[in-house]
């Protein structure tokens, strides 16, 4: 018997569907077998996970908080991902996004300025923070052909001193210096009030906040898919993801495309730490076990990459992941050690990049190794 | 003069570069089979908290713990490696994801952590550990003392380590068979090579010292579990690969570079010294010298005298040329 492998020349609809439906039912059952092996019971752990992202009292709005950072690094890494530029530095973008567009509310907001302008300032601070540190690793690539994985990842580092710098080890302009509190512990300086982002108030389930940084995240979503599909530059990018070679002659100008992308993904990531700073924490976090330990612009590769760098899909995604990554935070005790919907969340990518195999190929098992069977497969399939 | 800055620091560096040092000649083997693994970051931290869980749980007389505990890391950076294996090798999922994906499931926020959190393993002191076993008299010889002899035995093994990947690459059949297999697989394949096979074992073979690696830092340079202990040392082992243009000599090289660099933050700390006007810098520095020694190697002149691995990052299917 002979098991192999061949590509599909024609992809069936119902695949589509089958083959991320199976991917998560797999990565269920294999993350089972961990929980299992590890003392846990399976089910109730599952459920409990279910009922904490989205069933009980207030899930939601939790919810949404984490869903909300996920769906701004999803889209800053499929943004990237897609065009075959492996932005991983969505993290550190996200701080200086947070960095810039908190010093822009921080400084326009004491002005007394308007709340829509302040708020303005605050989005297109996060954008140029993004864009700045975004920007490195992509002139690091497009001139020096450096690998963008490895320096977009460094500086995730590096944006993660700066930021502890701020508010931990200098007296910046960000950081609380004044009353009791100061002295006892750092911390950053409150936003303003014109400078806290409105929010949507349903009532459903005790109350769900929807902040505005979610909206803007369904902008961004838009934004993206129009660029990638229904403008001339988005059809050079997909030219260059799909063959560099085919790109270079068609005289589509690379160093620039190559700038355009990262600027493209830094800015959403920035605006997602702006989100972090106007929607949730108003101060500026610098704490190395806040804002910095969560992870958000790593996730969000898992986001993209589940959301096969769909921009709607991402959002859709984000909410997903962030309902598991809410229910884990609630629940995390000894019960439920942290790490473990980590650990789930990687092995859902993982069955999710098997599937794809399945996707682009099929399986075909024969019961002799007999050549011709082999060659005369794929020639059948051509005819039909 | 054992007390110089230099000497210090290089000694430390030495010290410190070795887990990059393991890591990276894993990643080296690797790569020279042409899979491309950014899960070193992953499967360094895992083989970090399952040696460390090893040293705690097992018992025994201390060096037979210290074996075991070094066993029971490489077995777990392997079984990562495993994973991206399968994934690359057999069912031909996109390389670089893959290996994110891995440092994403095992990593700070991923199965290391849950692993150190469920077997209750944090903040606890390691209860046995590596350390300078060498006679007092060679150790306090001067420069060399401190360099060379005051290290654990695992800085040897290292030593050990880059000598034998050297030879196996230049002097054995199986070695020059993995760098054909890493530079023309269908070549390879043609001569009745295993590709397949190759990419396998030495995946899981870079899994393995990537493991050590780690262990090396839970059970060496600071012997407790802290969740992400490793602070972006896989990726820098990554980058150490390139900047040693795949040769295990100058991985070595680069490695006590990077460790030199780690070491100096905290020592100039110790002395009061400031690099610059903040201690940003120092803690920044091997972070954005890493950066500036990639952008070197990669451009010009550097890129064209020895590259990579020309199949690296390409999956290999027989029939699909």
């Amino acid at each position: 018997m002979r098991i192999s492998i061949e590509q599909r020349l024609v992809r069936p609809r119902w695949l589509a569907l089958v083959v991320p439906v199976g991917s998560v039912v797999v990565a269920f059952l294999i993350a089972a077998v961990v929980l299992v092996a590890t003392g846990h019971n399976p089910l109730s752990t599952y459920k409990q996970l279910f009922q904490a992202g989205f069933i009980q009292q207030g899930s939601l709005d939790q919810t949404l908080t984490v869903a909300t950072p996920l769906a701004f690094t999803g889209l800053a890494a499929a943004a990237a991902f897609r065009m075959k530029l492996y932005n991983i530095g969505a993290e550190g973008q996200m701080y200086m996004g947070a960095i810039v567009g908190s010093g822009a509310g921080l400084f326009f907001g004491g002005g007394g300025g308007p709340s829509v302008f302040v708020i303005g300032a605050m989005v297109i601070g996060g954008c140029v923070g993004g864009i700045g540190w975004a920007l490195v690793p992509g002139i690091l690539r497009a001139f020096f052909k450096t690998n963008e994985i490895l320096t977009s990842l460094l500086l995730n580092y590096v944006a993660g001193f700066i930021l502890t710098y701020l508010i931990f080890e200098s007296e910046s302009f960000w950081r609380q210096t004044k009353g009791f509190n100061a002295t006892v512990f750092p911390t950053g300086k409150s936003l303003p009030s014109s400078a806290i982002w409105p929010s949507l108030q349903l009532h459903v389930q005790g109350g769900i906040t929807v902040p505005l940084g979610a909206f803007l995240a369904l902008a961004a979503a838009f934004v993206l898919w129009a660029l990638y599909k229904r403008t001339r530059f988005g059809f050079e990018l997909q030219v260059m993801g799909d063959s560099e070679r085919a790109a270079r002659y068609a005289g589509v100008r690379m160093r620039r495309k190559i700038l355009a992308v990262m600027a493209v993904s830094g800015a959403i990531a920035g605006i997602g730490g702006a989100s972090q700073v106007g929607d949730f924490s108003h101060s500026l976090d610098g704490d190395p076990n806040g804002l910095q330990k969560v992870g958000y612009g790593y996730t969000g590769i898992i986001v993209a990459a589940l959301g096969r760098y769909n921009p709607f899909a991402v959002v859709l995604i984000a909410f997903l992941l962030g309902g598991l990554e809410n229910a884990g935070n609630t629940l995390q005790g000894p019960d439920f050690p942290a790490g473990l919907v980590g650990a789930v969340q990687g092995i859902i990518l993982f069955s999710a990049l098997g599937g794809e195999l399945l996707a682009r190929h099929r399986i075909r098992i024969t019961r002799n190794s007999r050549p011709t069977t082999a060659i005369a497969a794929p020639a059948k399939e051509v005819a039909a | 003069m054992n007390n110089a800055l230099v000497v210090v620091v290089i000694a430390s560096g030495v010290a410190y570069g070795t887990p990059l040092l393991f890591a990276a000649l894993g990643e080296l083997l690797t790569e020279r089979s042409g899979v491309l693994n950014l899960g070193v970051e992953g499967m360094m931290l895992v083989g970090a908290v399952m040696g460390f869980w090893g040293v705690e749980r097992v018992h025994g007389n201390t060096a037979a713990i210290l074996v075991a505990a070094l066993v029971i890391a490489a077995l777990a950076g392997a079984a990562m490696a495993a994973i991206h294996a399968f994934l690359v090798i057999t069912l031909r999922a996109n390389q670089i994801v893959s290996g994110l994906a891995l440092t994403l499931f095992a990593g700070a926020v991923g199965l290391s952590s849950y692993l150190g959190n469920n077997l209750n393993l944090s903040d606890l002191p390691a209860k046995h550990s590596f350390g300078a076993f060498l006679p007092q008299s060679l150790q306090n010889m001067t420069i060399v003392g401190p360099i060379v002899f005051s290290q654990n035995i695992l800085v040897y093994l290292s030593w050990a380590l880059v000598v034998a990947i050297g030879l196996y690459l230049t002097r054995t059949r199986p070695g020059l068979n993995l760098r054909a297999v890493g530079e023309s697989p269908a070549a390879a394949d043609t001569m009745g090579i295993n590709v397949t096979a190759y990419r396998y074992a030495h995946t899981i073979a870079g899994g393995a010292l990537a493991g050590l690696g780690g262990a090396t830092i839970t059970l060496a340079i600071t012997p407790q579990w802290v969740s992400g202990i490793t602070e972006g040392s896989g990726w820098i082992a990554i980058a150490l690969v390139i900047f040693a243009f795949w040769r295990p000599d100058l991985c070595l090289v680069g490695a006590y570079f990077f460790g030199s660099l780690q070491a100096l933050a905290p020592e100039l700390q110790a002395r009061n010294i400031s690099l610059g006007p903040t201690v940003l810098w120092t803690s920044a520095l091997p972070y954005l010298m890493t950066v500036f020694v990639l952008v070197v190697v990669s451009s010009g002149t550097a890129r064209r005298r020895l590259g990579a691995p020309s199949a690296l990052g390409v999956a290999y299917v027989r029939e699909e040329l």
